[in-house]
């Protein structure tokens, strides 16, 4: 069952390459969903068990390859395959066909404390957790000083689990698994816990895995996290990689997935609501259109920092509307928000929509940061709900600058105060 | 590189192997079983005396004294005890198994593990039970004078070594179907509570021997591991019936067969198991 790569040449590839840590090969896996569970159900059923089972493909033929020292990113919206994948590559479930190959010791972050048991003492928690990631007793006493500062825990760390905050808890846990000295780490989702200082504590860890070479695996939400820790990131859909490559295009590539859901669902959303209340219309509001320029300059030129960026949104109502904003947010290429108002934010006093119109913002004195920035519009009612998005309606840029980057733009000195 | 997952492909050596690597995180498991059962009760392990004590009070009264077995059977309350040291071993190791893979899901969901850790870790705090009501049964045999200090005291050894057999093969087995269908854990109940009245436990092997004759049914009877086992440690253990206690013709060639069958059942299942563990992560 042990392939070794070096024989046909793969692992130390032409170049120099880091060897492969994981082969994932056209990995498929089915679900199949039982209604009947119990005996008496099972035997009724007996001969026409395919009316009484639902499939559904998890992972649609699926193939990546890992590298060492490299931190991939798997993104993609609630039950698009990722924690499947994940736990395929684990060996936790078995795909259904194709196979996944990996060197090195792992440790899967997919939940942390799985392995505690809440009438233990943190102390015995920890070597039994240890034990499951597979440390031995000795090299987990080794450790033990150093698992226990890096939790802050304490005193506690000889009172039963059941008594823990649940941020006491996830501390502990965390700190024996990044101890247990992992090649390949796979983390899902469990870097959103605890409080901000130990969150920063978590991110730094991983950073010193990285610079230690190791493979990270990681699976989140956090689109942040994406362009900021991974070098690489794979986009799942349906089960299928839509894309594998560069972070920050992959979040943005997500980003369009996850506004075609949100279309749809607010479709039919709205289609369960005209049904329950026929009588009533449903809301028809939309952004026609966005449009941004430098006053004084003609669109599509570079803003200079310090120019007035000047935002004009084109939106109408089909049933008209008394109570709304308009609204607009502005993020850099890796998707974080850098800007963000509203109209009602503003103070205007706006009039009734219902013809389509065209709204201006103007930020006046603008300093932006180098680089490229996409402009979001959306037409919202007074509670805040989005009766009409348009992402990325258009976008600027702002030109290199030597002395500084950052999203901000300041103009830098040195005062040196020792002369 | 590792191929990963595909346990049902790879031999049981792998498995066995797999196993031994884990060797530490099973006894760290059989301890945390122990540890958490009668955490925060004051009696602590007094309790895992209770249920066999009271079992043994209430075989002997009503058994023994109403309905008059005592009679025929020298040192009842000895007698009875044995063969519920061996039952309690036998249904421990069943239940526990059992209910160990459903028990343990949130790790099975979450980290790989050979999965066999979990039943053969029940097994292991089951053998502790046992141990401990073994030490009792020894304590009551120096009390009332007859110490099991004889020629035949080594028949304690195939004893149990069939039932651990029989119980980690049926362990395996069990443990593996209750995933997919639970209705087997309130099977394994009722099943265990039969298998207390079909071998000679409170009531004598002659008895038997005296109803069915000698015949294919008396045979069927006899060659049950539960009742081998049983038969067995009363030969070392129950000094008061030497000499009084009849036992079956070739009792040890019947217990050599016996465990020859729970090797290979114990193999077969361990197959079984490992078929079967691939999708335990998504159903359990």
């Amino acid at each position: 069952m042990t392939t070794n790569l070096t024989e046909n040449g793969t692992a130390t590839g032409a170049g120099g390459e880091a060897p492969e840590v994981v082969r994932v090969t056209d990995v498929s896996k089915r679900f199949v969903i039982r209604k009947d569970n119990s005996l008496k159900e099972r035997l009724v059923a007996f001969g026409r068990g395919r009316e009484h089972r639902e499939e559904f493909w998890a992972l649609k033929d699926v193939s990546i390859t890992m590298r060492a020292g490299t931190t991939v990113a798997l993104i993609g919206h609630n039950g698009s395959g990722k924690s499947t994948l994940l736990k395929v590559i684990g060996g936790i479930i078995d795909p259904t066909s194709g196979s996944v190959s990996r060197r090195g010791r792992i440790a899967a972050l997919l939940e942390l404390g799985a392995g505690f048991h809440p009438d233990l003492t943190g102390r015995e928690n920890v070597y039994l957790n240890a034990s499951i990631l597979g440390l031995s007793r000795e090299q987990t006493e080794e450790r033990f000083d150093e698992i226990l500062s890096f939790s802050g825990i304490g005193d506690f760390i000889d009172t039963q689990v059941k008594f823990y905050s649940s941020g006491m808890y996830v501390r502990l846990a965390f700190a024996v698994a990044v101890h247990t000295d992992p090649d390949l780490l796979l983390v899902d989702e469990v870097l959103a816990v605890g409080d901000e200082a130990f969150q920063r504590k978590c991110l730094d860890k991983i950073r010193s895995f990285q610079e230690e070479g190791r493979t990270i695996i990681l699976v989140t939400h956090n689109l942040n996290q994406v362009t900021e820790l991974a070098d690489r990131a794979v986009l799942l859909n349906r089960g299928a990689v839509v894309f594998d490559g560069d972070p920050g295009e992959a979040v943005t590539e997500f980003r369009n997935i996850l506004e075609d859901r949100r279309v749809v669902e607010a479709e039919a959303e709205a289609a369960v609501q005209a049904h329950k209340h026929p009588g009533s219309v449903a809301e028809h509001g939309r952004v026609i259109d966005a449009r941004v320029f430098a006053v004084g300059r003609e669109p599509g030129e570079p803003v200079q920092p310090g120019d007035d960026v000047r935002i004009e949104v084109t939106l109408e109502h089909d049933t008209g509307i008394d109570d709304w904003m308009c609204a607009i947010q502005i993020d850099n290429t890796m998707g974080l928000p850098v800007y963000g108002t509203t109209t009602a934010r503003i103070g205007a006093d706006l009039s009734r929509l219902r013809a389509r119109r065209t709204v201006a913002i103007v930020l006046k004195d603008a300093q932006f940061g180098a680089g490229k920035y996409f402009v979001n519009a959306s037409l919202m009612d007074s509670a805040g709900r989005h009766l009409s998005d348009m992402p990325q309606a258009c976008s600027f840029d702002v030109p290199y600058y030597p002395l500084a980057v950052g999203v901000i733009h300041a103009v830098p000195e040195v005062v040196d105060l020792s002369s | 590189m590792v191929t990963v997952g595909g346990d049902s492909k790879s031999g049981s050596w792998h498995s066995l192997r797999e196993i031994f690597r884990h060797r530490e995180l099973l006894s760290l498991l059989v301890r945390r079983d122990l540890k958490s059962r009668y955490k925060d009760s004051v009696l602590g392990f007094v309790w895992t005396l209770v249920r066999p004590l009271t079992q043994l009070l209430i075989y002997a009264i009503v058994i023994g004294q109403v309905l008059g077995a005592a009679r025929n059977i020298p040192d009842f309350a000895i007698y009875v005890f044995t063969g519920l040291t061996v039952y309690s071993l036998f249904s421990e190791i069943i239940s526990g198994t059992t209910a160990s893979i459903v028990g343990n899901s949130g790790l099975i969901k979450k980290i790989y593990l050979p999965r066999e850790i979990f039943p053969l870790a029940s097994v292991g705090s089951a053998i502790f039970n046992f141990l401990i009501q073994f030490v009792i049964l020894l304590v009551a045999t120096l009390v009332i004078g007859k110490p099991p200090l004889h020629a035949e005291t080594w028949y304690l050894i195939p004893s149990v070594l069939l039932l651990l057999v029989f119980g980690t093969a049926f362990g395996l087995l069990l443990s593996a179907v209750n995933v997919y269908l639970r209705d087997v854990q309130y099977l394994v109940e009722v099943v265990l509570l039969l298998l207390l009245w079909a071998s000679p436990i409170v009531y004598s092997w002659t008895m038997v021997r005296d109803a069915l004759g000698h015949s294919l049914a008396l045979d069927i009877y006899t060659d049950n591991p539960i009742t081998l086992a049983v038969l067995g440690f009363q030969k070392a253990m129950w000094v008061g019936g030497q000499g009084v206690a009849e036992y079956p013709d070739l009792l040890l060639m019947r217990m050599g067969i016996a465990f020859a069958i729970g090797v290979v059942l114990l193999f077969v299942f361990q197959r079984v198991f490992s078929r079967l563990q691939g999708n335990f992560a998504q159903v359990v």
